[in-house]
């Protein structure tokens, strides 16, 4: 297993290892070769244009279909040889919304929380936590169907990480938003990493979603064609911003995608 | 993964499918005017031109309206089987499906629990049913309204599972539509719903085997036969066997690995 050096000396195990995955859509090849870690405490930034296979690479990790080749590790275990189990320690926000519409906040929450065994109690308690957080305490007995995309999302949010996940997956979880929603949600992702340990790795086209300091692997035409820091990958590519950096990277591909 | 995590998952499953049964009167509505335009007017035209003769589980002389009452429940749950694929494509067009199937619990468990949540909504209209037809004159053996649960359970669970194996073979939900009439109306008119199989013999021999191979008959029949607390083996062998394949084949379709969804998902997951 790939380990990295922690500040205080001792090795880290990624929360999410991808090594060497690659897929097919019948002759069509969506991911070759991917490989990188996710490490807990940081976000990783997925950064690719639209079509890059950034989707296919979260359905592989979901297991929503399974990985021909190569291996995908969570928390440390094979999710192959975990089956089932490895989606344990995830907690995911699709890019699709997938909240029931007919439902009200808390009852979407409540058959989550069902889902993942949680008590009733202790699901009603880390509800009114996670909603706090989002600002959304007030809406819990509204219907979702009545809820703008913007608080939709964050009830989504909520919903990942009510089972208080190892890994949250986010799928480019602000399409659709006004600029203030984008940002208060990227801003309480980025804290949400720090102080509850968690390991994010958050699909996104746009760069202002990235701070200089996340993990960032660069997938393009379903390879990645750079990873590290943020503002290693920045100065590696001796650009004077990721947005540069970006269209250096993944020159005479889908550039036109990729929005600042 | 604790034995309480698997029977919090599927109370939860079921009081999901509850509540949106709940909020879709319509659908309860429709499920049992459907029956009743059958049970009220159809079978008052035929019930002079129709004559049924005394053939098992019966053992007297019965109305048209009492020998069809087990037809139009088996066309309810039916119906309702559909209705479930329909909402289960439903909720992968919309993306809830995903929710469902990134939970840490085998696939088989979460489908069958959908299933389960599927008959318990069909039993609530099954029921419903029962007591209209009764305060319309339809009696059955009062103690057969119990004694055919199980009955009622296992067929519920068939249909469920044939149209949860349907749900994941139709790509759109326009395409919902013309399945669902494709496969509901043949079913249930090439059954013994509304004749019985000696006549449908004396029609057409063809048409006799049509009905005597399709499941629906005997879903029919177990639920008759057990109305008049009587087991029909034969019923209750090919209704069971057609649940498990048909559920062996859903679990199959859904499996992440050699299913059918795999495929399906191609153009969707290409970002």
């Amino acid at each position: 297993m790939q380990k990295e050096t922690a500040k205080d000396g001792g090795a880290r195990t990624p929360v999410l290892s991808v090594k060497d995955v690659s897929y097919w859509y019948g002759a069509k090849q969506a991911l070759d070769d991917v490989s990188f870690d996710v490490y807990s405490g940081k976000v990783t930034a997925l950064l690719g244009p639209n079509g890059a296979g950034k989707t296919t690479l979260f359905s592989l990790i979901t297991r929503l279909f399974d990985a021909p080749t190569g291996r995908i590790e969570i928390d440390g275990r094979a999710a192959a040889d975990w089956g089932f189990k490895a989606l344990g320690p995830l907690g995911v926000v699709f890019q699709q919304p997938t909240l029931d519409l007919d439902l009200t906040v808390k009852q979407n929450l409540r058959y989550f929380a069902s889902l993942r065994g949680l008590k009733r109690k202790e699901a009603d308690e880390r509800m009114d936590r996670a909603l706090s957080a989002l600002n959304m305490k007030e809406r819990i007995g509204e219907r979702v169907r009545s809820l703008n995309g913007g608080h939709r999302r964050r009830v989504e949010i909520a919903r990942a990480l009510l089972h208080s996940p190892k890994l949250l997956l986010l799928d480019e979880p602000t399409i659709g938003l006004d600029d203030p929603t984008r940002a208060a949600i990227v801003r309480h992702i980025h804290e949400l990493a720090r102080t509850d340990n968690i390991g994010v790795l958050w699909a996104t086209h746009l760069f202002d979603e990235i701070e200089p300091d996340d993990d960032l692997v660069v997938l393009s035409k379903g390879r990645v064609v750079a990873r590290g820091e943020a503002k290693a990958v920045v100065a590696e590519t001796g650009a004077k911003d990721l947005g540069e950096a970006f269209r250096r990277l993944i020159v005479g591909d889908a550039e036109e995608d990729v929005a600042v | 993964m604790s034995f309480l995590h698997y029977v919090r998952a599927f109370r939860g499953i079921v009081w999901r499918e509850l509540l949106r049964f709940l909020q879709q009167r319509e659908r309860f509505f429709a499920a049992l005017v459907r029956p009743l335009i059958w049970l009220i007017i159809f079978a008052a035209g035929f019930r002079a031109a129709l004559g049924i003769s005394i053939i098992p589980p019966y053992e007297t002389y019965i109305t048209y309206d009492v020998y069809i009452t087990p037809g139009l429940l088996a066309m309810i749950q039916l119906f309702n089987g559909m209705q479930s694929s329909l909402s289960m494509v439903y909720d992968r067009e919309m993306g809830s499906m995903r929710v469902l199937l990134t939970t840490p619990l085998p696939r088989w468990f979460l489908l069958v629990a959908r299933l389960f949540a599927g008959v318990l909504v069909s039993l609530f209209q099954v029921y419903a049913f029962l007591a209209v037809a009764w305060l319309c004159g339809v009696e059955l053996p009062p103690w057969g309204y119990l004694v055919a649960l199980p009955a009622l359970i296992l067929t519920g669970m068939m249909f469920g599972a044939l149209g949860m194996l349907l749900s994941s073979t139709i790509k759109q939900l326009e395409n919902f539509a013309g399945i669902m009439n494709f496969v509901i109306f043949p079913m249930f008119f090439a059954s013994s719903a509304l004749y019985p199989l000696w006549k449908m013999r004396e029609g057409s021999l063809t048409l006799y085997y049509i009905c005597f191979y399709n499941p629906f008959t005997w879903a029919v029949e177990l639920i008759r036969f057990s109305f008049y607390m009587k087991m029909n083996w034969e019923a209750l062998a090919v209704v069971a066997g057609c649940t498990v394949v048909f559920l062996a084949l859903s679990v199959w379709a859904y499996d992440p690995s050699r299913g059918i969804q795999q495929r399906k998902a191609a153009p969707a997951a290409a970002g």
